[in-house]
């Protein structure tokens, strides 16, 4: 049994213009300890589902359709009393700008206790005696001098330490991080990247590590899932996904990454921008960009099936029947 | 701390020095306190001796720092109407206007913050359309007609409230008190919902536009995603963040409310200070107006420094700067 379950998911935006379908019909699985990355261009949804899952989408969005379950247990129905406790406790959850994620008014140790004791129910003392070495293991420096300081004394980095020491304090199995590096400095990126990635394994967590950036995919994840507007277009192991992409689109995106090794003298670049929310085109969304693009494409919205390599995509080219030189 | 106090007070003394010569210039260009004084009937020599014993025969800059000097003392001359120290006719009258200044400023706070923080969580709720409806009612209506109004509901037609005065007060040394006695508080309610309920809607309207705003932060999405309680995120993190604006707000309308009881005091013929003023405006009494003037400014500035200090108490941000410019 996955740990983490979804199943067609679905989250809309009433607007006054209609509604806007954000995620759409999205379904994967993350198993215990597997790290698995959501690419896609912004605005493709990834953000939004790893929102939706722990159910803090803003209002008016909602959940339209769909399942999330928790080991085996559903989420995405239960009372919003119940959710606070998966949230913190079973789901943790890391933000893009350590800048505003945390509270300027408390001190951080006092955020590290109070998110312990609300699901560990920890006294004073233990708390702050395990706020202080959870502050040693995300590497602040003198961490029992420092539990006592204020967000703003810290730089950009060692906050976004102070945020995974948060979001993995109360020993959560799955931790969503949602664009952890992209507001930090590049020369920080890595080392809150490897910092995650340790403490991760060294508890056993799984993390849904939502990010644009290749590079830490490819680095961090175990299992990639490709997100074009609203919808999962390919998923599969990382190393497949990343050397032999089936659905064009991937294959596009993984062209574009520059690399050390060979020489190209231009990078690939896919035509074109990702269409908006607003005007998703019929068929599969990826089809007036698309360079194998055939009549079915236009007409006709594909699923994620079976490819001939290990990864799943959402293509006609790998339906049962469709020649592969329609295009 | 000590430092940033002290400095404070410095800046404190242009402002009270500027002003002083203001209040100073009304005695030179607002009537003549002489003709005043005399009445109808007087020779050239009473004339003369009055101007004499007045100081009115020395340069500007001589009378202006004998006018200084008494009001450092607490010295603000003889009222022209009533022939007494206008200080121990202030005295008298200041226990009323704060008593019903504070209590208020208390109405206003203790309902207009819960009201605040209630509207702002539950924006859709009809309770919240209610209490928005009634605080336009609030803002937009002048103060006279709502003591006239409560006074018509309250005193004339259903009879339980006293229509003016202060009703029975205790003497605590040289401060009248009105909290003691039953006719007392009686007579307090209505000038007090008076002189409170636009400061009440104001306050309410202020922390509902901040919780709005706060409540869309990422530390508010933060504090969610880590399973904190609603109680825990909407009282403690949530409303200590709209604290600073409301802190300002409220200090500033203290002043006001004590500044500008002058209304309220007038529809209500309450015995303190706005009453005294009032009186001492339509007879171009000048001692009177002049000391007043200089009180209202003390009691902004000392308001001031207090706002500041609340500041400090509540954003640790604040705190190294206020240290450093200090030092």
């Amino acid at each position: 049994m996955p740990l983490l379950e979804v199943r067609n998911l679905r989250v809309e935006f009433p607007t006054r213009r209609g509604v806007l379908t954000a995620v759409d019909d999205v379904s994967f699985s993350i198993d215990e300890g597997e790290v698995l990355g959501v690419v896609g261009e912004s605005g493709a949804g990834k953000s939004i589902t790893g929102t939706a899952i722990i159910r803090l989408i803003e209002p008016p969005g909602r959940i339209a359709g769909g399942e999330v379950l928790l080991a085996g247990r559903r989420i995405d129905n239960i009372a919003p009393e119940e959710m606070r406790h998966v949230r913190g406790k079973q789901i943790g959850a890391i933000f893009q700008d350590p800048l505003t994620t945390l509270n300027p008014l408390y001190s951080i140790g006092r955020q590290l206790a109070e998110t312990m004791q609300t699901h560990l129910g920890l006294s004073d003392r233990d708390a702050r005696a395990r706020a202080i070495r959870w502050l040693e293991d995300v590497g602040i420096p003198g961490a029992a001098q420092r539990i006592d300081a204020y967000p703003h004394q810290f730089s950009g980095g060692m906050r976004q330490r102070v945020v995974i020491a948060l979001a993995l304090c109360a020993e959560p199995k799955l931790v969503i991080a949602d664009e952890p590096t992209t507001a930090l400095d590049v020369s920080i990126q890595a080392q809150v990247i490897a910092l995650l990635k340790r403490l991760c394994r060294e508890h056993g967590t799984a993390v849904m590590l939502v990010t644009h950036d290749m590079g830490v995919i490819a680095e961090t994840a175990d299992r990639v899932a490709v997100m074009y507007a609203g919808r999962i277009a390919e998923i599969g192991p990382v190393r497949d996904v990343v050397k032999g992409a089936r659905h064009p689109y991937t294959e596009g995106l993984m062209g574009s990454i520059p690399s050390l090794t060979h020489r190209v003298e231009r990078l690939r670049q896919i035509d074109g921008s990702m269409p908006r929310l607003t005007d998703i085109p019929r068929g599969c969304a990826f089809n007036p960009r698309c360079t194998k693009v055939f009549d079915r494409c236009r007409i006709e919205r594909p699923d994620l099936m079976a490819t001939d390599g290990p990864t799943r995509a959402a293509c006609w080219l790998y339906a049962k029947g469709e020649a592969r030189d329609a295009a | 701390m000590f430092a940033f106090i002290v400095s404070r007070l410095f800046q404190a003394l242009p402002v009270m020095f500027t002003v002083s010569l203001i209040s100073f210039a009304m005695f030179a260009y607002v009537g003549d306190p002489v003709a005043i004084m005399l009445g109808q009937d007087y020779t050239e020599a009473q004339r003369q001796a009055l101007i004499r014993d007045l100081g009115l025969d020395q340069p500007f800059f001589v009378q202006f720092f004998e006018y200084l000097k008494n009001a450092v003392q607490g010295e603000f001359g003889l009222s022209y109407r009533l022939a007494r120290p206008v200080s121990d006719l202030i005295l008298e009258r200041a226990p009323a206007t704060l008593e019903l200044s504070f209590t208020a400023a208390f109405l206003a706070l203790a309902i207009g913050v819960p009201m605040g923080v209630y509207t702002g969580l539950y924006r859709e709720s009809w309770l919240s359309r209610f209490f928005l409806t009634i605080s336009l009612i609030g803002v937009s209506l002048p103060t006279f007609l709502i003591g006239i109004l409560l006074i018509l509901v309250f005193a004339v037609m259903l009879g339980v409230l006293p229509s003016f005065g202060r009703g029975d007060t205790v003497a605590i040394g040289w401060w009248t008190t009105g909290f003691l006695t039953a006719s007392g508080l009686k007579a307090l309610i209505l000038p007090s919902i008076t002189l409170g309920l636009f400061q009440m809607t104001l306050i309410m309207r202020l922390v509902r536009a901040e919780m709005l705003e706060v409540l869309r932060t990422d530390y508010i999405k933060f504090a969610r995603a880590r399973g904190l309680s609603n109680r825990a995120v909407h009282f403690g993190h949530a409303l200590k963040n709209t604290l600073v604006p409301v802190i300002t707000i409220t200090g500033l309308q203290l002043g006001a409310i004590i500044a500008f009881a002058i209304v309220t005091e007038t529809v209500f013929q309450w015995p303190g200070m706005g009453l005294l003023f009032i009186q001492a405006v339509s007879n171009a009494d000048i001692p009177i107006m002049a000391a007043y003037l200089m009180m209202i400014a003390l009691l902004f500035v000392i308001i001031n420094l207090v706002v500041d200090l609340l500041y400090y108490l509540v954003d640790p941000r604040l705190r190294g700067s206020l240290a450093g410019s200090a030092r």
